[in-house]
């Protein structure tokens, strides 16, 4: 489904990513760990389009199309999704709105027809229960006082709504307390499928313990320096990073 | 050394205008009016000839040069060829209102479509001096303020509109205005509004700005005298949508009385190249409530400036004012918004904002809180901020699948969020903010 391949990228002339290369088929769940600085949101921004980070060399694939060449929203529109780390408030903008816009773009670019009121307020609504979000949305602004947990929760009712191929979770667990990691994960959970795919950025072996990854990736100075299975994040959480660095080394 | 050559020459450029509005003045002394009109436009022409048109180095016109616009001739008081007007640029989908259609500041019975409506008058002014509440207002609200664009309205007004709803009425449906500026040659129009609103009555109008095809350039000095009196409520919505050949001076002026309620919306979109609006409103009593909101979005090398005066003079009123302007690309937008607190004014309640949102690497925004407040127990607060589009918000709309144009008309419609949703009227509301994604497209 996602095919990266010697993916180079800087932010203000720092080359943050070495040639990353990162293979992801429909049904899969992995998850990118390292250490601070490594690399691993600089990832989700260059997949999501985030202008300031600068591609340098490399090519990503989603189902065959080159995402690299296009805009925000389109690689939005051919399926891919970034929940932010830091989703942001826009006062005035209401979740409904903004929601029905991007839905209703996403189904455009795909041909088909606006999504009718009624249709629409449904979906909301099913979402809503499937991710356990019950924040009323009618009268408020996008995440505009929102909790922390509450922002992050919207970020996967968002991807229920949106439904895409590839979803990326910019560690979607930072800030959050056990219920609503418990709560966050089991929304994941429910949408995991054989038709999509999830990356799962985060720095804790913790959230693995409720979306259960199929393989582990460790992120070390802009490159993935090992994988391996679910029991590759033990081993992290428990050795810590350092002894990566011999790692890194002898690979370059 | 050059400052006193654009002195002179400034001088030597109003003559030659001043020249064209004395005689027209001269023809005016041989009218039929009624003495007192005649007495108070002669004194306003004097008031007129002493001050002058303003200059920037008068610092209400700071920023605003009307040099250029007045450094030139024009036809006064030409007849138009009203044969082939519409005003479809004026229409509000969805609003059901009275409308009256002024064309180049004249009052046009013929386009007006206004139903018998008992205890609303409208009439061109011209022929409202009769009326009790002309004699009560006429010139005595603007005329006391040192402006000299009132004074030469006031001298040499042509036409305009009288509107008087009678105590306790409740106007049925929204009075919709509608200003239309036409001609093939360059003209001077001067309208001479009054609206007196009695005791318990509602009125809501519209006014509307728009300019026929292929019209020429056209200057209008426009006054409205606006009379709140004990409990009435008004709310006024002025909508900006001329051509880039309109240049526009507006002053409205407000009195109000104990209990009222006067509500101002003031939208200015792409199109009239050059702006002024002077907004001024006087609580000359207890427990009079006023709310001053505008929005501003322009382009190219548009100039929008207001000026708004909120004036407390008793204790125990509020008012509220919130300023949007959106300038892009080479527009100019200023705000100067004045409150004063008199020493008797005590619970004053007085809020201001303004807010600018600048698009456009040549847009450029002056804007002035001034507060003057002479009472202690007051509450009184006004903020003012500069930005530009959230580059973060932007992003994380488009990486939702919103194209770059929705996203950002979506940002701008935040944006304008605080004053759009104060308006009244959920029709206009939704014109308007039509309206906004239009003028960001354009």
């Amino acid at each position: 489904m996602l095919s990266i391949k010697n993916l180079h990228a800087s932010v203000e002339d720092k080359q943050i990513l070495k040639g990353l290369n990162l293979e992801i088929k429909a049904g899969e769940v992995h998850a990118i760990m390292g250490p601070n600085g490594a690399g691993k949101s600089t990832l989700g921004n260059v997949l999501a389009g985030r202008d300031t980070y600068e591609v340098t060399g490399g090519q990503v694939l989603l189902d065959g199309v080159d995402l690299l060449d296009l805009s925000p929203e389109d690689r939005a529109r051919e399926g891919l999704f970034l929940a932010f780390q830091y989703p942001v408030e826009i006062p005035g903008v209401s979740n409904i709105n903004f929601l029905k816009t991007a839905v209703n773009d996403i189904r455009e670019y795909k041909g088909l027809p606006p999504m009718e009121a009624k249709e629409f307020l449904q979906t909301v609504k099913d979402k809503q229960k499937l991710v356990e979000f019950s924040a009323n949305l009618a009268n408020r602004s996008l995440n505009e006082g929102f909790s922390g947990g509450e922002k992050k929760r919207n970020e996967i009712f968002q991807l229920a709504m949106l439904n895409p191929k590839l979803a990326i979770l910019d560690e979607t667990d930072s800030g959050l307390d056990i219920d609503a990691l418990r709560i966050v994960s089991n929304g994941v959970n429910q949408l995991r499928s054989e038709n999509n795919a999830f990356v799962v950025i985060t720095h804790y072996q913790r959230l693995l313990d409720y979306i259960v990854p199929d393989f582990v990736h460790v992120l070390y100075d802009g490159r993935i320096v090992k994988s391996g299975p679910k029991e590759l994040a033990l081993e992290l959480e428990e050795k810590g990073y350092d002894w990566l660095k011999e790692l890194d080394t002898q690979n370059a | 050394m050059s400052g006193l050559i654009t002195n002179n020459m400034s001088t030597l450029v109003a003559n030659s205008l001043f020249q064209q509005l004395t005689a027209t003045f001269q023809e005016l002394e041989a009218s039929n009016e009624s003495s007192a009109v005649k007495s108070i436009r002669q004194d306003a022409f004097a008031r007129f000839q002493e001050l002058g048109f303003p200059t920037v180095k008068n610092e209400d016109w700071k920023y605003t040069n009307i040099h250029n616009l007045v450094n030139k001739t024009y036809l006064l008081n030409e007849d138009v060829d009203v044969a082939n007007l519409d005003f479809d640029a004026a229409d509000i989908p969805g609003l059901d209102a009275h409308r009256i259609v002024l064309v180049n500041g004249q009052y046009v019975l013929a386009f007006s479509s206004l139903e018998d409506e008992i205890g609303l008058t409208v009439k061109s002014i011209e022929d409202a001096q009769d009326e009790v509440n002309f004699q009560k207002h006429f010139a005595q609200h603007a005329d006391k303020t040192d402006s000299a664009m009132v004074a030469l309205n006031t001298a040499l007004h042509t036409s305009g509109v009288y509107i008087s709803v009678a105590k306790n009425k409740v106007v049925s449906k929204p009075l919709h205005i509608v200003h239309v500026a036409t001609g093939g040659k360059d003209f001077f129009a001067q309208t001479r509004n009054l609206i007196v609103v009695e005791p318990n009555a509602e009125i809501e109008i519209v006014e509307s700005y728009i300019t026929a095809a292929n019209s020429a350039s056209n200057l209008n000095n426009k006054v409205t005298e606006i009379v709140a009196e004990e409990n009435a409520k008004i709310q006024h919505y002025y909508l900006q949508l001329a051509a880039e050949s309109g240049h526009y001076i507006n002053h409205t002026e407000v009195y109000q009385e104990k209990h009222s309620l006067y509500n101002n919306y003031n939208c200015t979109f792409p199109g009239p190249a050059f702006v002024r609006n002077d907004i001024n409103i006087r609580l000359d009593a207890e427990q009079v409530e006023s709310h001053l909101y505008g929005i501003n979005l322009l382009n190219k090398k548009q100039f929008v400036d207001n000026h708004t005066i909120v004036d407390h003079m008793k204790p125990h009123c509020e008012s509220y004012e919130w300023y949007k302007n959106i300038p892009q690309e080479e527009a100019t937008a200023v705000f100067n918004g004045k409150i004063f607190v008199r020493e008797d004014a005590q619970k004053t309640n007085a809020f201001q904002q303004n807010n600018n949102m600048l698009i456009g690497e040549k847009s450029t925004v002056f804007t002035k809180p001034q507060l003057e407040i002479f009472a202690d127990d007051v509450k009184c607060s006004h903020g003012c901020t500069m930005g530009q589009f959230d580059d973060e918000a932007l992003f994380y709309l488009r990486a939702r699948g919103i194209g770059e144009d929705s996203a950002r008309i979506l940002l701008v419609h935040a944006f304008a969020f605080d004053v759009t949703s104060k308006f009244s009227n959920d029709t206009i509301k939704h014109y308007v903010e039509e309206l906004v994604a239009r003028g960001l497209e354009s």
